[in-house]
């Protein structure tokens, strides 16, 4: 006997195949789809997301959820979205099933994602330069500036 | 130790047994930067002086520096005088003095200048103050002076006084200290307390330093008072400065209290930090601190352009 769907799966219905960012950090839905350079002019499909949903996981009483519909992610496109949602899960979903399971993961290194807070930093002063921030910490994330040796505040009003 | 065509951009190229390293070199240089003997260990190289912020002191000593050692200086004073004035970036211009110079030694305004300058410069560049960020050869210098004083940085109860938000000596400095496990007090007006992040990265390192506004709080128990000029340049708005200028003033009476052997360092130019009455007393170091700039850099353009003592 087929288990019953849990009510927040009510709530953003299933998909037959793409990819589910789950556990995202409340109301950063809108900043993942950002990170991921995923909108609704550059796709053919369904977007849903869920904003401000309960949830259960330890460390957390409300998360958003992303579905993305005939679009699977890979592993090093996700990784970005730790900047700023460093408990998401990602599954890939294929005729309804869940194919393959991971959590995000930030690199060591965080290079042309976000742009650094200090505006005297040479990177915001017309150079071509391409941002780059040391990753200290990972959840939450704590980005350093390699140029400017700052820690970046903000991470989601910062993104390029 | 092989220091050939390292850059020194930040504290973050830097160990202890590297600063030690420099360090001892910078005594063996003291001769030869008084005059009293001659070695020409870097003949025929020539470094690029680029400093596009005023300096007085680390544009001589560096000058200084390389001449004792027999290297020939290039140099550009103002960004009015460069193609930067035409647009051209600041990467731009490192390449083209790149192709000019043996090494590079960079003041900048912005933050980070110096670590860009690195990237596309395959000769080493030397950060000599870039805005409010790192100052690697001051803090070279200033530990150096300590040492001098003191025969040891292991240990020492260090109070650093004055501008702790926008002094970016202090900034590098209170980061290479923590790899002395010296004990640490900031003297500042609340509003000129060390940034959070700086505090934070000095905590993780082991150093818990104590916080205060009042300067009488560190004075009798310090080994040494290092002291700060309040920069008006770096002041956003007039009126923030002017609540906070004068706050602290170092002369004899706030001194009669201190350890005798206690130093006052300051990284100059002051203005009215330190009464002059103080340049005559046991205490006063800040002269020979300005003096010391030159062994310093004459060891780190030594190391860096791999010359042989």
């Amino acid at each position: 006997m087929t288990q019953a769907p849990q009510v927040e799966d009510i709530k953003i219905p299933p998909i037959r195949n793409g990819t589910v960012i789950d556990h995202i950090t409340d109301r950063q839905a809108r900043s993942v789809l950002k990170i991921l350079g995923v909108n609704e002019n550059n796709v053919d499909s369904t977007i849903s997301i869920g904003i401000h949903v309960s949830t259960t996981k330890e460390g957390m009483k409300w998360k958003d959820i992303v579905k993305l519909e005939d679009m699977e992610l890979d592993h090093i496109a996700v990784s970005k979205i730790a900047l700023i949602a460093p408990l998401a899960t990602i599954s890939i979903i294929r005729d309804y099933y869940v194919a393959e399971k991971f959590d995000v993961k930030l690199a060591d290194t965080v290079v042309g994602l976000v742009k650094c807070s200090n505006p005297n930093c040479i990177t915001n002063k017309g150079e071509p330069v391409t941002p780059k921030f040391f990753v200290e910490e990972r959840c939450p994330a704590k980005l350093r500036c390699v140029y400017c040796d700052r820690i970046l505040m903000n991470i989601s009003d910062n993104l390029i | 130790m092989d220091f050939t065509n390292k850059d020194l951009v930040s504290i973050r190229d830097l160990d202890r047994s590297q600063i030690e390293y420099i360090l001892d070199l910078s005594k063996e240089m003291v001769p030869y930067a008084r005059g009293e003997k001659v070695k020409r260990a870097l003949d025929g190289k020539i470094v690029a002086s680029l400093f596009f912020e005023p300096s007085t002191r680390t544009k001589l000593s560096f000058q200084s520096a390389a001449m004792r050692l027999g290297c020939d200086v290039i140099d550009v004073s103002e960004m009015s005088m460069t193609s930067i004035a035409k647009g051209e970036t600041l990467a731009d211009t490192i390449r083209m003095v790149n192709a000019y110079s043996d090494a590079i030694v960079l003041r900048h305004p912005y933050e980070g200048a110096a670590r860009l300058a690195a990237e596309v410069s395959n000769k080493p560049v030397i950060n000599a103050g870039d805005g409010a960020g790192s100052h690697p050869t001051q803090m070279l210098l200033d530990l150096f002076t300590m040492k001098e004083a003191k025969g040891t940085l292991d240990g020492l109860n260090i109070a650093l006084v004055g501008d702790l938000k926008y002094g970016r000596t202090v900034h590098t400095l209170a980061q290479a200290l923590t790899m002395f496990g010296v004990k640490l007090t900031l003297v500042a007006p609340e509003s000129l307390q060390m940034p959070q992040d700086i505090v934070d990265s000095l905590k993780s390192k082991g150093c818990n330093p104590i916080r205060t506004s009042n300067l009488e709080d560190a004075i009798d128990e310090a080994d040494v008072l290092y002291v700060t000029r309040i920069q008006k340049e770096r002041f956003p708005d007039p009126t923030e400065y002017q609540k906070v200028a004068g706050t602290y003033r170092i002369d004899n009476a706030i001194l009669k209290d201190a350890k005798d052997d206690l130093i006052v360092m300051h990284p100059l130019p002051r203005v009215n930090e330190i009464a002059t009455e103080v340049d005559s007393t046991r205490h006063a170091r800040y002269f020979q601190q300005a003096f010391n700039g030159v062994p310093v850099r004459m060891a780190i353009l030594c190391a860096i352009m791999g010359g042989e003592m």
